[in-house]
């Protein structure tokens, strides 16, 4: 009973309609979508993003893993990228993008029947380094391609 | 056969191993863009995006604000045949869901 009145109050007291609007459509889908990572998708840098996906930051560089990504994107809107994993165990892939202002862009878990190969199309702000990060056997395994963009994926 | 609206599916299987292709209709609205008059414009984009196939989760992804609108993903898998039935699921960062269950054709010899 208690507890509700405090809530009420809470919201009553929020600084504008709006503000409480944003409050509301971010919070509730956070506590039903436990599997979303958010502090490792909230981070603001590669390592952070890495230590939160993975609980860890080092990683070692592999040629097993193969990043295909355009030297030079037209629309930063739209890349495509492809990580291919030769990798025995490949349990999960994530994409990276260093310069965005969010760097994880995608993280894929993988059943043991799927292969380790992923396609998708990601935004990039501007020009950067495309990290893929691939766990394999409990380990981090990395590789990276620079991508140059012409025009910015996330204008504003 | 649950049809879908947003998710549209090509898929083929060789040899046992399944290729999905999966096209998300979404706007995959960043959180960060700003609008002319400058006002953010609120964050809508999948967060979870699933593939089951016979009672395997073989893809489950998270995605972030920084997957393209109309989100595309290229998968395989093994241990598939012609005519399975896949179920593609996604959940966006404001509640929105959507799945739909696809046949994989069977391939024309």
């Amino acid at each position: 009973m208690n507890h509700h009145r405090r809530i009420l109050l809470k919201s009553t007291l929020a600084a504008s309609a709006t503000g409480m609007a944003i409050s509301a459509g971010l919070l509730t889908p956070k506590a039903v979508l436990a599997a979303w990572n958010t502090s490792a998708f909230e981070s603001k840098t590669v390592d952070a993003a890495l230590t939160g996906a993975f609980g860890s930051a080092s990683t070692a560089d592999s040629d097993k893993i193969k990043l295909s990504a355009p030297d030079v994107a037209e629309n930063g809107a739209s890349v495509t990228v492809t990580v291919k994993s030769s990798l025995p165990k490949t349990e999960a892939i994530s994409i990276l993008v260093k310069e965005n202002a969010q760097p994880l862009t995608a993280s894929f878990n993988l059943n043991p029947r799927t292969e380790g190969a992923i396609t998708t199309n990601i935004k990039m702000g501007k020009s950067s380094d495309v990290i893929a990060v691939v766990k394999a056997d409990g380990k981090l395994y990395t590789t990276k391609q620079q991508v140059k963009v012409t025009i910015g994926g996330c204008g504003g | 056969m649950a049809k879908s609206s947003t998710i549209q599916v090509r898929s083929s299987v060789k040899k046992g191993v399944a290729t999905i292709k999966c096209l998300v209709s979404h706007p995959m609205e960043t959180g960060l863009r700003k609008d002319k008059k400058g006002n953010l414009i609120p964050a809508k984009f999948i967060q979870n995006l699933t593939c089951e196939h016979s009672g395997d989760t073989v893809l489950d992804a998270e995605l972030n604000g920084s997957i393209s609108t109309n989100p595309y993903l290229k998968f395989a898998f093994s241990g598939a045949n012609d005519g399975d039935t896949i179920k593609i699921s996604w959940v966006d960062n404001t509640g929105e869901k959507d799945s739909g269950e696809f046949e994989i054709p069977t391939r024309r010899r």
